[in-house]
C-alpha cells in the first residue's frame, strides 16, 4: 500500500512520460546489469565444468567442489591447503588495505585543503589539475607507471645521479610501481567524498577549536574528521573495492612472481576455461569486499545513507 | 582574572578597502563593553583582530598590557563566542564546555566535574549527556557561554551571539549575560547592531561607522548627549530639523530651522563645535516631545496630527511639520486618558532646551 501511493506520488510527481522512463532506465540497470549476472555467476559457482553437450544434462548437478579448490587446492598437490592462492587472496586484501590507507592519508590534506582553505580560482585550477590525468586511459596510465618505474626510468636516473644508489631499484619487482599505480587510480575516489564532507563543515567550528586553544592535529581528530565520517568511509570502502577489484594495473604494473587474486579470476575465466571455479573464486571476492564495506561501517558507526550522501 | 584591553592605533585593511581606521581604545579590566553598529561598519573586524583571527595591517593590540602581536587565537587569553554558536554537533554538552580542558590534557572525571559546575552556573543541571541538537535555541546560547568560560579567559569576546534569538529569550538572556559578567567578573566585549542590547548591559559602548569609532562612552551618555549626528540618529529615535545656527552661549545654541527657532544644548562630547552660520541638526527624542502648554514660551512648533498608533503602553503620534518630508513622532505615556485627538488638527508641540540636542552637520544613520 506504502509502496503503491509512493509510485502514485512519483507519477503526479514526474508525469507519466517521465516516471516510466526513470523507473525502466534505473529497473533495466539494476535488474539486467547488476542482478542478473551475479544470480547466473552465483549458480555458475555450484556446478562442475562440464562439456556443452553434458550441460542441463544428468551430470549437471550442484557441487562446492570448487569452493573447496580454493581453500584445499588439487587432490593430487601435497599441501593441505591451497597455499598460493590463499596467499594470493589474503596479499591482495591487505594491500588492497594499504593502499586505501595510503590514499587516505594522501587525499585526507588535500581534500581538506580544497575544501576549507583554497579560495576560487585557485581552488578550480587544483581540482582541474587532478582531474585531467584521468582523461588519459587506464591502461596506458599504468604504461606510464611502468615506465617512470622501470630501470631506465626517471625516478631511478634521478636516484642514481644523485648517488643515492648505485643501481637501479627494482620497483616494479618488489611492487613498488603497483602500490604507486594503484593509489594513484583512486585518488579521486578519495578526494571528492572527502572534499564533500569537509566542504559543509561550518568555518566557525574550526576557529571555535583554535579559539578554545587547540593545537591543529587535535582540531582535525576532535571535530573535522568526527564531521567527515561519512565521507571518509565512503571514499574508503570504493577506494578498497575498487584496489581488490582491479585488474589492469596488477597485469602492467605488478612483479613477475606476484599475482594478483583478480589475475586468478581471470586466468580461470580465460586460459583455464574452467568458468565454474572462475565463478566461485568471484563469489568470494564479492563477499568479502561487502563484509569489508559492513565492518568499516560498523567501526565508523555510519548508515548506508550517509555514505551515499 | 580580568585583563584590559588596549588598541593603539589600531588599522585593518582588507586590500584598498579600509574596515577599521585608527582605533585608539581602552577598555578597561572587568568592563562590559560593547561596540555597537550597523551591519558592515566593521565592529565583527575589530572582535577578530582582538581574538587573533586578523592580523591588524597597522597598530597594537594589548592584552593585560601585553602585546598580543604573533600570537595565535589558539594562545590568546581570549575566548570568541561566535554569533552562530558554533558549537560541536558530534560533541555532547558536557564534551562540549570542557573542551578547552580536553586540550589542556585534564583528565576525564576532572572535565566532568568542571563541567557540572559550569552547567549549575547557566541552569542547565543535569543536561551533561544531551548532544547539542536536543536543546533549545536559548539552552544552546548558554552552552556555548559556559563552552568559553570553561577556557578560563581574561577576556569574553561576543559578537552578537543573541541575534537568532527570539525577542522574549532576547531580553532575557541580556539579564542573564550581565549578572554571569558580574559573578565570573572578566572583561566582556559584545558585538551588536541592537542598540538595546547596548545600552542595557554595557559599562561603556563605543559606537562605530564605517570603521571609525565615532563616540565612546556610558549608555546615558550616548543617549543623551550624542556627539555626532550618527549616534543620534543610530542610537535611539530622534527627530531632526535642520537649520542655520545663529548664537552660542554658555552650552546652547539658538538655531533657526523650517519649524522656527529652535534653542538645544550643545553637548561637550561633540566631536566638532558649532559656530554662528554653520549648518546644524537639531534632535529632539520622541519621549521629549509634549503637547505646548500656554505658559511654555521657546520651542513651540506647530504641526499637523497625521496618524497615530496604538501599543498599550505608549501612543505613538506622528505629525506633519513644515519643510519636513518625514513625520515628527511623539511617543507619550498611556496615562489612561482618553484620546481627543483628531487626524488633520493642528497643535503646537514643544520640547525643553535641556533635552534638544544642537550638532554640527553630518553623516546620518541609514534608516
Amino acid at each position: 500500500m506504502a509502496l503503491y501511493n509512493y509510485l502514485k506520488n512519483f507519477f503526479t510527481r514526474n508525469g507519466v512520460f517521465l516516471s516510466v522512463f526513470l523507473l525502466g532506465v534505473v529497473g533495466f540497470w539494476i535488474f539486467f546489469l547488476i542482478i542478473l549476472p551475479q544470480i547466473f555467476m552465483f549458480d555458475f559457482s555450484f556446478r562442475f565444468n562440464l562439456p556443452p553437450a553434458e550441460q542441463g544434462g544428468p551430470n549437471d548437478v550442484y557441487t562446492i567442489s570448487h569452493y573447496k579448490f580454493l581453500l584445499f587446492g588439487s587432490a593430487l598437490s601435497e599441501d593441505s591447503y591451497n597455499v598460493i592462492d590463499l596467499t594470493v587472496f589474503l596479499r591482495t586484501i591487505v594491500t588492497a588495505v594499504f593502499v586505501t590507507l595510503f590514499d587516505f592519508i594522501i587525499c585526507y590534506p588535500i581534500a581538506y585543503y580544497l575544501a576549507q582553505v583554497a579560495k576560487g580560482g585557485w581552488a578550480r585550477l587544483m581540482v582541474l589539475s587532478l582531474i585531467v590525468p584521468f582523461w588519459v586511459n587506464e591502461i596506458l596510465r599504468a604504461f606510464a607507471f611502468r615506465i617512470i618505474f622501470g630501470s631506465n626510468g626517471v625516478i631511478n636516473d634521478a636516484l642514481m645521479a644523485m648517488g643515492i644508489v648505485d643501481d637501479p631499484y627494482p620497483f616494479i619487482r618488489e611492487n613498488i610501481a603497483l602500490y604507486a599505480g594503484l593509489g594513484y587510480a583512486f585518488v579521486l575516489l578519495m578526494i571528492f567524498p572527502l572534499y564533500n564532507a569537509v566542504e559543509s563543515l561550518d568555518k566557525n567550528q574550526i576557529e571555535a577549536a583554535r579559539d578554545l586553544g587547540s593545537p591543529w592535529w587535535r582540531i582535525h581528530w576532535r571535530v573535522v574528521m568526527p564531521f567527515a565520517k561519512p565521507g571518509i568511509s565512503s571514499g574508503c570502502t570504493m577506494v578498497f573495492m575498487l584496489s581488490a577489484g582491479a585488474l589492469a594495473a596488477p597485469q602492467i604494473l605488478g612483479g613477475p612472481s606476484s599475482l594478483w587474486f583478480t589475475q586468478i579470476i581471470y586466468q580461470w575465466f580465460n586460459t583455464g576455461g574452467n568458468w565454474p571455479r572462475g565463478s566461485a573464486y568471484a563469489i568470494v571476492l564479492l563477499i568479502t569486499s561487502i563484509v569489508f564495506v559492513l565492518l568499516v561501517m560498523k567501526i565508523f558507526k555510519v548508515k548506508l545513507g550517509e555514505i551515499a550522501r | 582574572m580580568s585583563a584590559d584591553v588596549r588598541l593603539e592605533n589600531v588599522w585593518i585593511k582588507f586590500g584598498s578597502f579600509v574596515a577599521a581606521r585608527e582605533i585608539e581604545l581602552t577598555i578597561k579590566g572587568g568592563e562590559f563593553f560593547s561596540f555597537l553598529g550597523p551591519s558592515g561598519c566593521g565592529k565583527t573586524t575589530i572582535l577578530r583582530a582582538v581574538s587573533g583571527f586578523l592580523k591588524p595591517s597597522e597598530g597594537n593590540i594589548l592584552i593585560g598590557g601585553k602585546d598580543m602581536a604573533g600570537i595565535g587565537p589558539n594562545r590568546r587569553p581570549t575566548a570568541l563566542i561566535f554569533q552562530n554558536l558554533a558549537l560541536f554537533p558530534l560533541m555532547t554538552v558536557w564534551e562540549n564546555i570542557t573542551f578547552a580542558l580536553e586540550v589542556k590534557g585534564v583528565n576525564a572525571t576532572e572535565r566532568r566535574k568542571k563541567a557540572d559546575e559550569l552547567l549549575e552556573l547557566i541552569a542547565l543541571p543535569g543536561q551533561g549527556e544531551k548532544m547539542v541538537g536536543e536543546l533549545s535555541g536559548g539552552q544552546r546560547q548558554r552552552v556555548a557561554i559556559a563552552r568559553a568560560l570553561a577556557a578560563e579567559p581574561e577576556v569574553l569576546l561576543l559578537d552578537e551571539p543573541l541575534s537568532a534569538l527570539d525577542l522574549k529569550l532576547r531580553q532575557h538572556m541580556r539579564t542573564e549575560l550581565r549578572s554571569i559578567q558580574r559573578r565570573v567578573g572578566i572583561t566582556f566585549i559584545y558585538i551588536t547592531h541592537d542598540q538595546g542590547e547596548a545600552l542595557t548591559m554595557s559599562d561603556n559602548v563605543a559606537v562605530m561607522r564605517d570603521g571609525v569609532i565615532e563616540q565612546v562612552g556610558d549608555g546615558t551618555t550616548i543617549y543623551d548627549a550624542p556627539g555626532s549626528p550618527f549616534v543620534a540618529s543610530f542610537v535611539g529615535e530622534n527627530n531632526l530639523f535642520r537649520g542655520t545656527v545663529e548664537s552660542v552661549d554658555n552650552g546652547m545654541a539658538t538655531v533657526t530651522t523650517t519649524v522656527g527657532t529652535l534653542l538645544a544644548k550643545t553637548p561637550v562630547t561633540a566631536s566638532n563645535p558649532l559656530k554662528v552660520g554653520d549648518t546644524a541638526y537639531v534632535f529632539q527624542r520622541p519621549e521629549s516631545l509634549r503637547f505646548a502648554k500656554p505658559d511654555n514660551q521657546i520651542n513651540r512648533i506647530k504641526a499637523t496630527i497625521v496618524n497615530e498608533e496604538f501599543e498599550g503602553n505608549f501612543w505613538q503620534v506622528y505629525f506633519e511639520v513644515p519643510g519636513s518630508t518625514k513625520p515628527v513622532k511623539m511617543s507619550m505615556v498611556n496615562d489612561g486618558s482618553s484620546s481627543e485627538r483628531r487626524r488633520g488638527e493642528v497643535v503646537e508641540l514643544v520640547c525643553e532646551p535641556e533635552l534638544s540636542v544642537a550638532l554640527a552637520e553630518g553623516p546620518l544613520a541609514a534608516e
